[in-house]
């Protein structure tokens, strides 16, 4: 016969305002195997915990169900009390009568009815249930990150600095992501290039990083702390060993006017380049689209096209023939920094969901342009060299209307969430052109400032006040080209007033979205994405940085816009997980995963089929001589999540769950 | 909640809130889209064709009507100046159709405010639709005529009926369509459906 | 192709030029037209601004008579009947209420399946055909295409050509070997039924429009709508006689245009009947003179 106890919490008024918590204390009294049922106004509390190690200790209690919250909360709380009482922890269950009774009834009596049910159902359960032990797998002490933009060098760093050994991949051919593009950083209007290269630098000398650019993760195998990652390297078409980035090949190569992805299409570049002059790691890459050699091997010409960069560069390091090449590391953990795209302004969207600006010309004419090509336009190191121009005829412009809120919040357009950083960088825009151009009127039309942070709001002010940027409330209806003008049609709804500006530049504030390929890298990994492609965290406030697949984590605006402060944060706090999963070389995780009875196993692997997470394995078993008699499943340890799915699949029923055996299931809904 | 009780909000000339009136909920039944959509951006009034003669711009008419502030609507000009043109409902980013809630006020204030929509505007729209229900379709001869006596602008655009004439465009006899009855039974049962 | 055909009023008034010019195009490339027996008019402004089963009630009275009459396709030139006739099958469609409401007025409930297509729509199609058997090329003219408010907006009711960037009439005056210009008031509304009841404010719309048309160098302006014309044509002797903007600018519907580059006769295709004579446009491209202004008999 069991001795169990039964522990009753009223949570305040929270469940003992609905609850009638002394006449379920009262009833539980009275089920066989109980041997002891109280009621306490908040069991959570030092006092309550005391009151259960107190029961096990002197009743030799062999199981305990405490009647309080959602185990979400406080199930570790009770079953490391037990567990110090000297019970094993998997003999403590909870029975939420908050969540599942107080909080949604209404009706005192029918509720401290239902909680009377609730509270037996774990009794009948518990009966059934066998002490466990934690599971403990290995760790492979070594991360991966992807993405090497400012939130994966922060989180390649830290984990680094941390002693642990990291790989950053970078699809891109150098590392520095968004921010190596841009101009100042508000509010402290830092120079971004000159806050960031260091830290580019420090990755590409930092013993405990490999940084692998120019490379995409190809497919991800294994569990948390036995990853197996696939990395394709795909092909420079230079030697990066060779190669002494001396940049003769550049300045020889014929093709010299690429519009560059770099100056988003503003600057030029050739046919074999590197993308910005403090690129890490500094070689190039030729672009086998553009290349004069692999267009003309592609339509079939014997003879080499053109072989100008291999003529002069030194160390022979061009590589015509080179091929993508493949390597497989074996990581503990992942961190997903991989950063956003900004809202295309042209007509073609690459989702359904999204409509381009037909009003504003879909982005057609010269002189309207993004945020990001204003970045560019302001920067030192940009095409312009840092003056405010225009792309149609080089002038200065004297006004520029800035437009908030393109592509985002915006449901017509498919996108209706806010992009959080356009209101903090426009109002930078507006102060970097009055810095400038000394006579430049900035007219701003925004929807709300929303600038929480910590010197934001002051920024925004300083640009109305110091920078005279007029700020008027409303969205532009249309664009009209007005000879080398562009006629803005617009309201102030502050005054109700229809305003017509004649601007020599619009710049639109356009959204981050997530990136363009996030589906097939979430579907890798096993994690989850939002219906807008931004990658969703395991709980919004308190489990910010992990995903729902344990060993996977996720820094910057790959999760939704974010900041740079933001992103170096989250980045810091991926890298801390990563270093807490590291600090240990054994990882312990909760016994509630499946186990297979091996002699009933028929080996027909419906589990397999099923197992959302690849879990399950196949095992030989074999006769004192060696010979095989049959296959049969066998559980990962460290994949399974417990979600009971082959439980409930196996035709022969030779898979359990522990902690929610068939015996168990039955026994407790018998109860009701 | 029980909103009955007078607050002090009522005394003076403040609006008290919420307004006991309920045009609000008229114009959601009758478009079928709810007002509170409307986040007040303005692309509607910055593109409307007809902004700059408008009292109250196209936001502040959906503004006015969140608030549930009938009269004001009702009674103003600028329900009766737009155009329908489309232009507010092919922008609006929360997809919203203004153009169809002030179609839908019109309807409203025809009844309620009969005497405050424009005089030359109350007498083209009476003028062309008595032109329908006489003769099934619109005889612009018998159009402008009607209007004229209608509006009391007797003497505008009469300098272009020569003009008209000379390039045949003004037919002098009305003809009637064959389903004269059923069109009338159509103006007649939408009337009915009008209360009063 | 057989095609029901519903003028609408002005069709036969003032636009009587339209439906000439579009019955003598629609016989070169070999359309028949079948007119809708006995229809009414649709409602335009006037009833929708005043009750919304009315502007609904109107229209679904003539696609009844398409459908007694088995047209499956109703061809609609004007493009304030056009839009009309598509909200009103939109909101037969989408709307119950309104749907049971005008099944009980009318006695009857009108398929929502019927295709109501406007002069874009079936010209553009055709621009093959217009390109195929063009006899005078439009070559060297150069035409701004507006489109006006009805022929793209609302997008959900119309749906065939983009609401803010449209190319279908710049498509068929393509093929009528004339170039349309890139300009941006296309889509801009010329003030449209307040002609009457508030001139000047047609004044001050249609005048704009006509500014940018000329500024980006257009010799003519294509029209699809019989009141935009009324607007642009009609009222543009006041706007002309009060600014000095500039030349007085023909304004033709499309059909006239296809017209000339079939070869077809200018007095058959009513050019002869606007205020702003086109005859500068005739002289460009090589045509005769426009016989004189005559009286004519209704």
């Amino acid at each position: 016969m069991s001795r169990i106890g039964v522990f009753i919490c009223h949570c305040g008024e929270n469940i003992g305002r609905t609850v009638d918590c002394v006449r379920v204390a009262h009833n539980l009294e009275n089920v066989p195997g109980v041997v002891h049922s109280i009621d306490y106004k908040y069991m959570c509390s030092d006092p309550g915990q005391a009151l259960i190690k107190q029961a096990i200790r002197e009743l030799q209690l062999d199981g305990v169900v405490v009647g309080a919250c959602s185990p979400h909360m406080h199930e570790k709380t009770f079953r490391k009390a037990a567990a110090a009482a000297g019970l094993n922890p998997y003999l403590c269950e909870m029975a939420n009568l908050r969540e599942h009774c107080s909080w949604i009834h209404e009706d005192r009596e029918r509720a401290t009815d239902k909680a009377i049910g609730l509270a037996r159902f774990m009794v009948e359960k518990i009966k059934y249930n066998r002490p466990l032990a934690t599971i403990r797998i290995p760790v492979e002490r070594r991360a991966l990150v992807i993405g090497g933009g400012i939130a994966g060098i922060q989180a390649a760093l830290d984990i680094a600095d941390g002693g642990r050994e990291v790989i950053l991949v970078e699809k891109e051919p150098s590392i520095g992501g968004h921010m190596s593009q841009l101009s100042e950083t508000f509010p402290t209007l830092d120079c971004s290039q000159c806050i960031l290269t260091p830290r580019m630098v420090e990755v590409a000398q930092h013993p405990n990083i490999q940084l692998l650019a120019y490379s995409e993760v190809e497919s991800v195998e294994g569990y948390i702390g036995n990853f197996q990652v696939k990395i394709r390297r795909k092909a420079r078409s230079v030697d990066e060993i060779k190669c002494n980035g001396c940049g003769e090949c550049q300045k020889n190569c014929p093709n010299q006017k690429i519009p560059g992805e770099f100056d988003r299409g503003l600057g030029m570049r050739t046919a074999i380049y590197v993308p910005f002059p403090q690129a890490v790691p500094n070689i190039p890459v030729i672009d086998r689209a553009k290349c004069a050699f692999y267009r003309g091997k592609a339509k079939g010409v014997k003879k080499a096209v053109c072989g100008k960069c291999a003529e002069v560069c030194g160390p022979k390091a061009i590589d015509f023939d080179q091929q993508d090449s493949f390597v497989t590391e074996e990581v503990g953990a992942i961190v997903v920094a991989t950063g956003y795209q900004l809202y295309s302004i042209g007509k073609a969207q690459e989702s359904e969901t999204l409509r381009g600006y037909g009003e504003y010309g879909y982005g057609a004419i010269p002189d309207v342009i993004d945020g990001l090509q204003f970045e560019r336009l302001a920067s030192a190191s940009g095409p312009t060299g840092g003056k405010i121009l225009r792309p149609s005829d080089g002038k200065e412009p004297k006004t520029i209307v800035f437009l908030q809120c393109i592509g985002s919040r915006d449901r017509a357009k498919g996108i209706e969430y806010c992009s959080k950083i356009c209101c903090m960088y426009v109002a930078k825009h507006a102060i970097l052109y009055h810095h400038k151009v000394d006579h430049g009127r900035a007219i701003v039309f925004y929807l709300d400032i929303r600038a929480g942070g910590k010197g934001y709001d002051e920024f925004v002010r300083r640009a109305i006040e110091e920078s005279h940027a007029l700020y008027l409330r409303g969205r532009v209806s249309r664009l009209f080209r007005n000879g080398d003008t562009i006629c803005v049609h617009g309201v102030d709804t502050l005054s109700g007033e229809p305003v017509a500006i004649d601007a020599d530049m619009v710049v639109l504030a356009t959204a981050m979205r997530a990136q363009p390929d996030i589906a097939s890298l979430a579907q890798k990994l096993s994690i989850s994405y939002d219906r807008h492609g931004f990658l969703n965290e395991a709980h919004p406030k308190l489990r910010p940085v992990e995903t729902n697949t344990a060993g996977v984590y996720l820094a910057g605006a790959c999760q939704s816009p974010r900041d740079i402060p933001d992103s170096v944060a989250m980045a810091s706090a991926a890298a801390a997980k990563v270093l807490g999963l590291f600090s240990n070389e054994l990882l312990e995780r909760e016994p509630l995963i499946a186990r297979v009875d091996q002699l009933a196993c028929t080996g027909c692997f419906h589990c397999e089929r099923v197992c959302p997470y690849g879990a399950i394995e196949r095992k030989q078993l074999k006769d004192g001589k060696g010979r095989v008699i049959k296959i049969v499943a066998e559980v990962n340890q460290g994949v399974c999540q417990g979600c009971g799915t082959c439980q409930a699949t196996c035709p022969s029923k030779s898979v359990e769950l522990e902690g929610f055996t068939d015996e168990q299931v039955y026994a407790a809904v018998n109860a009701l | 909640m029980n909103t009955s009780a007078p607050s002090p909000a009522s005394a003076g000339d403040i609006h008290s809130f919420p307004p006991a009136k309920s045009l609000l909920s008229k114009i959601r039944n009758a478009i079928g889209l709810d007002p509170v959509l409307c986040y007040q951006c303005g692309k509607c009034s910055a593109g409307c064709p007809m902004a700059s003669e408008m009292d109250l711009k196209t936001h502040e008419i959906i503004r006015l009507l969140q608030l549930d502030l009938g009269e004001r609507l009702l009674s103003s000009d600028s329900i009766w100046l737009c155009l329908t043109c489309e232009t507010c409902t092919t922008r609006c980013p929360m997809e919203f159709d203004p153009a169809a809630a002030i179609d839908a006020l019109r309807e409203i204030a025809l009844r309620e405010y009969p005497d405050r929509v424009p005089r030359s505007i109350s007498a083209f729209h009476s003028a062309f639709l008595d032109q329908i229900r006489m003769h099934g379709r619109v005889f612009e001869f018998g159009l402008v005529a009607f209007y004229k006596l209608r509006s009391g602008a007797l003497f505008g655009d009469v300098e272009s009926v020569p003009g008209m004439l000379a390039r045949g465009k003004l037919g002098l006899k009305p003809k009637r369509i064959q389903g004269i009855q059923e069109v009338r039974r159509i103006f007649s049962q939408c009337a009915t459906e009008k209360p009063r | 192709m057989r095609l029901g055909y519903f003028p609408g009023c002005s069709l036969h008034g003032t636009a009587r030029e339209y439906e000439e010019s579009l019955k003598a195009v629609a016989a070169a490339l070999h359309i028949e037209l079948e007119e809708i027996r006995d229809w009414a008019c649709c409602g335009a402004t006037s009833a929708h601004a005043t009750s919304r089963t009315l502007g609904v009630a109107l229209p679904a009275r003539t696609l009844m008579q398409a459908e007694k009459q088995n047209l499956d396709r109703i061809f609609a030139p004007c493009a304030a009947c056009y839009n009309r006739l598509a909200s009103a099958q939109h909101a037969l469609a989408h709307d119950a209420t309104m749907a049971s409401q005008i099944r009980s007025i009318l006695d009857y409930s009108p398929k929502t399946s019927v295709s109501i297509i406007n002069i874009a729509q079936l010209l553009s199609a055709q621009a093959g055909e217009i390109q195929k058997n063009s006899k005078a090329p439009l070559n060297g003219l150069k035409i701004a295409c507006y489109y006006g408010c009805l022929l793209v907006r609302p997008p959900e009711v119309c749906k065939f050509d983009d609401p803010e960037a449209p190319n279908s009439l710049d498509h068929i005056v393509s093929a009528t070997g004339a170039a349309p210009v890139a300009w941006d008031m296309a889509l801009e509304c010329c003030g449209g039924g307040f002609s009457l009841s508030r001139t000047a404010s047609v004044v001050r719309l249609s005048r704009a429009i006509l500014k940018s048309a000329r500024s980006a160098g257009a010799h003519a302006l294509a029209v699809a709508c019989p009141m935009c014309h009324s607007n642009l044509d009609f009222r543009q002797q006041a706007i002309n006689k009060r600014n000095r903007d500039g030349e007085a600018m023909p304004i033709l519907f499309l059909s006239q245009l296809v017209g000339l580059s079939l070869g077809l006769d200018p007095i058959q295709l009513g050019l002869h009947r606007h205020f702003v004579s086109p005859q500068p446009l005739l002289d460009r491209i090589g045509m005769g003179k426009l016989q004189p202004e005559r009286r004519e008999q209704v």
